[in-house]
């Protein structure tokens, strides 16, 4: 999960902000696309509408994830005709997918339940 | 994997329309949201960003993975290499050995085999052999009439007589003699060659006789002519006539001959075989044009022209019956071009690429064992791996990474030391292989490197890593690396197996090669070739007949006399023969000695359906006793049978039983071609005139004194100076003729081991093969007991503890060894088997199934892995029952 690859890291702060954000993403896109398959725009929507505008999603690191989510083959595509009677990719979630989502939300609520454990007697003492 | 990568190639193909998509969408519900069109757009591109950069992101989601693990792989792979030392030059060295081997191998195979002959279209270029397989006798050359029948025959484009012979060029400084081809005027067009200064013959010429036209090599243009810029043109004179330079053929040109000498031909002349001073009538008989090429028309293949070939010989042979007596069978094969330049090496270089073959696969099952014993050592490592998450393909991967990275060390170090090494190994060459000048590390010989070290990498690597990948992770924790699995000892058991099966077959195939020639050398020449010496001269001949002054016996007669008299007064010489050239003992060129004249035994029930061509030798009477030869029955030649009496003839043994039932040869008479009756007047003991591999044949000895000779050779025993007797001999020939030249100066003893020289070098290289294939075995079986007795230190110790004797213990270590050494040499007998049969044409006095070779091979094998175990026995004595059981 804290695989650091993005190409664009420079500075050591700047790396682990964007991996985070990188591995966050790759999670919230699985959980989006449990509800069935939808193409990248609507991915894009869905995530910032359902974090009520908190977490605004850099649109150009959707695609590297989509592809790096189709490569370890835990999401799949179709094309199909959209609304307006043009193609567009569907993307949609695979078995392995799903294992993986439950695995990586099951971590992430953990450590979320941890770093929450940790920051609340701090903030009982501020 | 590969599956997946496919997709990733179309996703992004397909991303850029993708991307387009997104914005578009995006732009819309912007515009939804009240922006005009343009800014809409906008807001959108600038949301999404640079699409190139997006794409470049992507891209590199599925490159940049794999090449980053192999990154790591090879990283790791070389720190794994630097930690053992030891083992990695050993796996290096026996890599750069065996690849260095194979490669030089196959660069001879490349330059001689595989590479097309430099003409155009090489694949229409084909020799024409003429057989009288009911004769006895294999490519006789053709006559005239046959020419002109194959030219109209529709099968081919050119048809073209090729007769190499020498030639007296004069009027320089010295005369000289050159290196000739004649050819018919469309040889040039034949094989497309086309000089670098003039032109070549016309190939329409229609003249009656020579034409008096030639064209010179680049050598003989540089050489002779010191380069002179107005050669075209030129005048020279050759064998007393006048011949005109008309075009010098490039440096690089050779002559798609035989033999080195049919390669490097110096000066090219046309007949048109019509008119005099050819054969006019010339009868099918004649068989005056001894080899011929032709280039098939195009879109017929070898097969479809041999099949009309027969079709058309079929017919002449019904045609001209008395011409073609059935009895002989004649028949006319197509030999493609390549076959027959190349057909005497192939055999030879097949053995030696199996044979490098065979060690390389020896060296990679050697580093295979060592790779294996390590794994034990680094069973832990995987484990740990497997346990972190490693999956067992990406441990294959590494291990392999690890295995072709050693490959390829020793390829490089390899091909370093074969491009250090080449001008000492292109010596070793006998240079009677064709198209020396070929061999290189071209495109064909670096692919085969490649490929050959990619397999070697993963072959000796596969093993070792199926066996990492297999350690269960809990297990090899456990056991803190301690030991072996039995399924690794198992695998390290069959590979000392197979090393042994595999050395077995080289030195099977090596003692063959090794016998045959050691029985060539010690064959009874049948002469004796010790301190003779032999230079050449030539006499000329004219175009005219009428103006050779040497055109009789009788007319050379005082030549030869006062050349005697003056020979033999040169320091260290004791004895002086002439002869023709094809009195020569195991002479190759035999294309520019005259061809052998159909024989006629008087009385012979053969009779004259079937006259055998016989080799005929034409010599002084001195000739006999210079040589060594043995006279069994009759008498030698004398001074007294000269042009005015009676022919006379020698012959030896093997001509005396075959033609003369009852053996009693002397008195008896024949005739050669249409030439006089010749009687019998002494029998001699065989010689190997021909090859020292053929015994028994029959052979004819003429007198010079009767019939004459214009290619000469004077034999001289004594202790003569070799590097002087040429100057000598020439200055005694030129007194006497200035116009002779003198050349081809020979020791027999030097020329008996040239005739050997390629068995020579096949026996040397697969004798190399099989002592380096017996040093791996008994590395191999060595390293393989070395170990046993390692991880059986605890066991020996209770035994020792339990009053074993060291006996005892000796014989269990050998016991284990000499079981894989036996295993492996039975399979190898088999090997061993195929090996020798294919052999069996190489071979020489020995039969591929040589109970002894076979026999010594083995015990040979037994011996290595005898001492292949003796240091891990004496390793064994010394444990120290006490200490052993102590230590865990």
């Amino acid at each position: 999960m804290l695989r650091c690859m993005s190409p664009r890291m420079a500075t050591r702060a700047e790396k682990e902000r964007i991996a985070l954000l990188q591995g966050t993403l790759d999670l919230l896109i699985l959980q989006t696309l449990r509800r069935g398959p939808l193409h990248g725009h609507a991915i894009v929507k869905e995530i910032e509408q359902r974090s009520e505008a908190v977490l605004l999603v850099e649109q150009g690191s959707l695609y590297p994830a989509l592809h790096r989510l189709i490569r370890r083959g835990w999401i799949g595509f179709e094309e199909g005709p959209s609304e307006n009677n043009r193609r567009a990719k569907y993307y949609r979630l695979t078995a392995s997918g799903k294992k993986q989502l439950a695995i990586e939300s099951g971590k992430w609520e953990r450590m979320a339940g941890a770093i929450a454990r940790i920051l609340r007697p701090a903030e009982e003492k501020a | 994997m590969k599956f997946r990568r496919r997709i990733g190639h179309r996703l992004l193909r397909d991303l850029g329309a993708d991307l387009e998509e997104h914005i578009e969408r995006e732009a819309r519900e912007n515009m939804e949201r009240g922006m005009p069109e343009a800014a809409a757009r906008r807001a959108a591109r600038i949301k999404l960003g640079n699409p190139a950069r997006i794409i470049e992101d992507t891209r590199e989601v599925w490159v940049r993975r794999w090449l980053e693990t192999l990154l790591q792989d090879f990283t790791f792979a070389l720190r794994m290499l630097r930690r053992t030392p030891g083992l990695t030059v050993v796996a290096i060295l026996t890599m750069a050995l065996s690849i260095g081997a194979a490669t030089g191998i196959f660069s001879l195979v490349d330059a001689t085999l595989l590479h097309p002959l430099p003409y155009a279209h090489p694949e229409q270029l084909v020799r024409l052999e003429d057989d009288l397989p009911g004769a006895g006798a294999r490519d006789v050359g053709l006559s005239l009439p046959e020419w002109e029948d194959f030219q109209h025959s529709g099968l081919f484009q050119f048809v073209s007589p090729t007769q190499y012979d020498d030639n007296n060029l004069t009027g320089g400084r010295a005369p000289q003699q050159v290196r000739l081809l004649m050819a018919a005027p469309n040889y040039f067009a034949l094989l497309q060659a086309t000089p670098e200064l003039g032109r070549t013959f016309d190939p329409n010429f229609r003249g009656p006789g020579f034409l008096t036209e030639v064209v010179i090599s680049d050598g003989l243009w540089r050489g002779t002519f010191g380069g002179d810029p107005n050669i075209l043109g030129r005048s020279l004179h050759m064998d007393t006539d006048l011949y005109r330079v008309i075009g010098v053929m490039p440096p690089e040109y050779h002559d798609p001959g035989r033999d080195p000498r049919e390669r490097n031909v110096e000066v090219w002349a046309a007949d048109s075989y019509y008119g005099p001073p050819n054969f006019v009538p010339w009868p099918r008989t004649v068989r005056g044009m001894p080899t011929a090429i032709a280039r098939l028309r195009p879109g017929l293949t070898l097969e479809e022209a041999q099949q009309r070939m027969d079709a058309l010989t079929a017919a002449l042979r019904q045609k001209y019956p008395g011409d073609y007596p059935a009895a002989a069978g004649w028949r006319v094969r197509l030999v493609p071009l390549q076959a027959s330049v190349t057909g005497e090496v192939r055999p030879t270089l097949l053995v030696l690429l199996t044979g490098v073959g065979i060690i390389l696969l020896i060296g990679c099952v050697n580093i295979a064992n060592l790779l294996l014993a390590r794994t034990g050592a680094r069973r832990q490592e995987m484990a740990i791996r497997r346990a972190l998450g490693g999956g067992r393909l990406r441990l294959i991967r590494q291990m392999l990474t690890e295995s072709l990275l050693l490959a390829s060390l020793g390829a490089g170090a390899g091909l370093a030391l074969l491009y250090g090494a080449r001008n000492p190994l292109l010596q070793l060459l006998p240079p009677s292989l064709p198209r020396l000048n070929a061999i290189g590390a071209q495109g064909p010989v670096l692919w085969f490197t490649l490929g050959v070290t990619a397999a070697a990498g993963v072959l000796f690597g596969l093993a070792p890593a199926l066996q990492a990948s297999r350690a269960p992770a809990a297990a090899g924790l456990r056991d803190a690396g301690r030991g072996s699995t039995g399924a690794r000892k198992r695998m390290q058991r069959t590979l000392v197996v197979m090393e042994f099966a595999l050395a077995l077959v080289l030195v099977i195939a090596g003692g063959l090669l090794l016998r045959s020639f050691s029985k060539l050398t010690t064959v009874g020449l049948g002469f004796r070739p010790e301190s003779v010496m032999a230079v050449m001269t030539r006499m000329p001949y004219p175009n005219d007949p009428m103006t050779d002054r040497y055109r009789t016996a009788a007319q050379q007669r005082p030549f030869f006399q006062k050349l005697a008299a003056g020979l033999r007064t040169l320091p260290g010489v004791k004895e002086v023969a002439f002869a023709d050239n094809a009195a020569f003992p195991l002479a190759h060129d035999r294309d520019n000695q005259t061809p052998p004249l159909p024989l006629r035994v008087e009385g012979w029930r053969g009779g004259d359906d079937q006259r055998p061509l016989v080799d005929q030798a034409i010599v002084a009477p001195e000739y006999f006793h210079l040589m060594g030869m043995t006279l069994l029955r009759g008498r030698e030649l004398s001074d007294l049978d000269a042009a005015a009496a009676a022919p006379v003839a020698v012959v030896n043994q093997a001509m005396a039983r075959r033609f003369f039932p009852d053996g009693n040869a002397i008195g008896r008479r024949f005739q050669l071609g249409r030439g006089a009756w010749t009687t019998v007047v002494g029998v001699v003991a065989d010689a190997r005139a021909e090859k020292i591999e053929d015994s028994d044949v029959p052979e004819i000895y003429t007198a010079l004194y009767q019939r004459g000779a214009h290619h000469l050779v004077i034999f001289f025993r004594g202790t003569m100076n070799a590097g002087q007797i040429e100057a000598q001999v020439r200055a005694q020939v030129q007194a006497v003729d200035p116009t002779l030249p003198v050349f081809g100066t020979q020791q027999l003893p030097a020329a008996v081991a040239a005739s050997l020289a390629q068995r020579r070098f096949a026996m040397d290289l697969v004798g190399c093969f099989a002592a380096a294939s017996l040093l791996l075995a008994g590395l191999g079986i060595f390293g393989v007991m070395a170990y046993t007795v390692g991880e059986r230190r605890r066991e020996i110790g209770i035994r020792r503890a339990m009053g074993a004797r060291g006996r005892d213990v000796v014989r269990l270590v050998l016991r284990e060894g000499m079981t894989l050494a036996i295993v492996g040499a039975m399979l190898g007998l088999g090997g061993g088997v195929a090996a020798a049969r294919a052999l069996a044409g190489l071979l020489f006095g020995v039969s591929w199934s040589d109970p002894a070779t076979f026999g010594l091979s083995a015990a040979a094998l037994i011996a290595v892995a005898l001492l292949g175990c003796y240091l891990p026995a004496r390793r064994a004595l010394r444990v120290d029952p006490m200490a052993s059981l102590r230590e865990q």
